[in-house]
């Protein structure tokens, strides 16, 4: 099937499988292999991403049915210009081994701009899609509540 | 996952909506269509929620996302907002739609394991889960061939407010049927899961607005959010000067399908939310519950947030 497609602002325009997922297709053939394969089945939310701008599971989305532009971990900061979330998962420790913090970002930036990263609660429940095995779980939601006030004084 | 070829033509099933129940099961080759015709298209004219004096209705391809943060569905349909909300988790729900939500497969592990003898999967193969685990399996409603729960939030919700829905079929029919009357029991056929027919398709639920004025769906499971529930009721009614005057409470987690207790709704009719009505009400809800040897704590849970729903629906 023929599938065009934006992914961090560029287009690309493919020839797919109908059984090739939108996680697959980044990691395997536009090599963005930011976006973590975990559990493959819609549990762990390693491999959340945006699309419009709203957190969805990248393993469960087959990507010729894809609707949307998609934004990856590679689409909203940079080594020399991180975002201010990833800052802060850096500032906070908010990881072990690391693999879990791309799907964790992700979730995290949606949870700040839609709103939903008041009391410490609603964080946790907004963020309950995320599973961390190394249980960095606190470190997460301190960095989430100091990302949430930079983003808001930037605003 | 086996291969299979997609288009978008109107009127060929199976249909492939917001794909996460269906994807999963492919990708674990519990189902394995040749064909399927993919909706997202669809999202053009099934994404929406119109209300009118007597009901709102809502396109079958909005997310449950979308129909949670909905203003009308927060101040008057509560049990629909909160069994969505407690429903999955929030990349789940950006992407699920609700007809394709209402529709979601057991969660039974006999029927996502390809190598379990499964009635549901593979019909006269045998049934796996009986005698097996059976915790997080049905004590209302089984049949000797098949105990798989119904594992969904929302629809509970929608036979206790009265839902109802709007099906075409591959002819470009339309007919309308209530939620209720959706979900068939196993019986000896458990893997005719609905009274769909082939072809058709949900395009839009309706709730309507006149009917009740208290609403609430009370969730229990093993975590506090992303889990099925182990329990579930939800409560719709209408009161004047605190008697009951139109009532339904539908349990679910617990049964085959979404499970309306009658005796119980009627047993309230006429009657004051106290103490007594309601230890009644919930015995009733249970009163047919055939649990086996693993499963006798269910029932004292099934009443239990059956009481917990009515004792909070009012507040």
């Amino acid at each position: 099937m023929k599938k065009t497609l934006s992914v961090n602002g560029v287009i690309h325009e493919m020839e797919l499988d109908p059984r090739t997922t939108l996680l697959d297709l980044l990691r395997e053939t536009l090599d963005l292999t930011g976006t973590k394969k975990g559990c493959d089945h819609g549990q762990c939310g390693a491999c959340t991403v945006h699309v419009d701008g709203k957190a969805v599971l990248s393993c469960l989305q087959l990507a010729a049915t894809l609707d949307g532009n998609v934004t990856t971990i590679e689409g909203i900061g940079t080594e020399d210009a991180p975002h201010p979330i990833q800052e802060a998962f850096l500032k906070h420790d908010a990881y072990q081994c690391g693999f879990c913090t791309p799907g964790q970002i992700m979730s995290a930036l949606s949870c700040i701009n839609e709103g939903n990263a008041g009391a410490s609660e609603e964080i946790k429940r907004t963020m309950s899609g995320n599973l961390c095995r190394c249980a960095a779980y606190k470190n997460i939601l301190a960095a989430i509540e100091s990302a949430r006030d930079v983003m808001e004084a930037q605003k | 996952m086996k291969p299979f070829t997609m288009t978008n033509n109107a009127g060929e099933g199976p249909f492939l909506a917001g794909g996460t129940t269906l994807v999963d099961l492919m990708k674990l080759n519990v189902v394995q269509p040749d064909h399927l015709t993919d909706l997202s298209a669809r999202r053009a004219d099934l994404d929406y929620i119109h209300a009118d004096e007597k009901a709102v209705r809502v396109g079958a391809m909005t997310t449950m996302a979308d129909l949670a943060a909905n203003l009308l569905i927060k101040t008057e349909f509560k049990a629909v907002e909160s069994a969505l909300l407690q429903a999955a988790s929030p990349q789940i729900r950006n992407m699920a739609t609700i007809a394709g939500n209402i529709l979601q497969r057991t969660r039974c592990s006999y029927f996502r394991d390809v190598h379990s003898p499964c009635n549901k999967r593979e019909p006269g193969s045998g049934c796996s889960a009986i005698g097996g685990d059976t915790r997080s399996l049905a004590i209302l409603g089984q049949s000797p061939h098949c105990i798989a729960n119904y594992p969904g939030d929302l629809a509970i919700a929608l036979v206790a407010l009265d839902a109802e829905l709007s099906v075409r079929s591959s002819d470009g029919s339309v007919r309308d049927m209530h939620v209720d009357a959706l979900h068939r029991l196993p019986g000896d056929t458990p893997h005719l899961e609905t009274t769909l027919l082939p072809g058709e398709l949900i395009e839009a639920i309706s709730l309507p607005r006149d009917r009740f004025d208290h609403s609430i769906y009370y969730k229990v499971r093993d975590r506090s959010s992303y889990a099925f529930a182990l329990a579930s009721c939800a409560v719709a009614l209408r009161l004047e000067e605190g008697v009951i005057q139109d009532i339904r409470i539908v349990l679910g987690g617990l049964a085959t399908r979404p499970w309306r207790c009658v005796h119980a709704e009627d047993s309230l009719l006429g009657k004051h939310l106290e103490i007594e009505a309601i230890e009644r009400a919930a015995r009733l809800c249970l009163e047919d519950a055939t649990p086996d040897q693993k499963q006798k704590a269910k029932v004292e849970l099934g009443r239990r947030t059956v009481m917990k729903a009515l004792l909070s629906v009012l507040k």
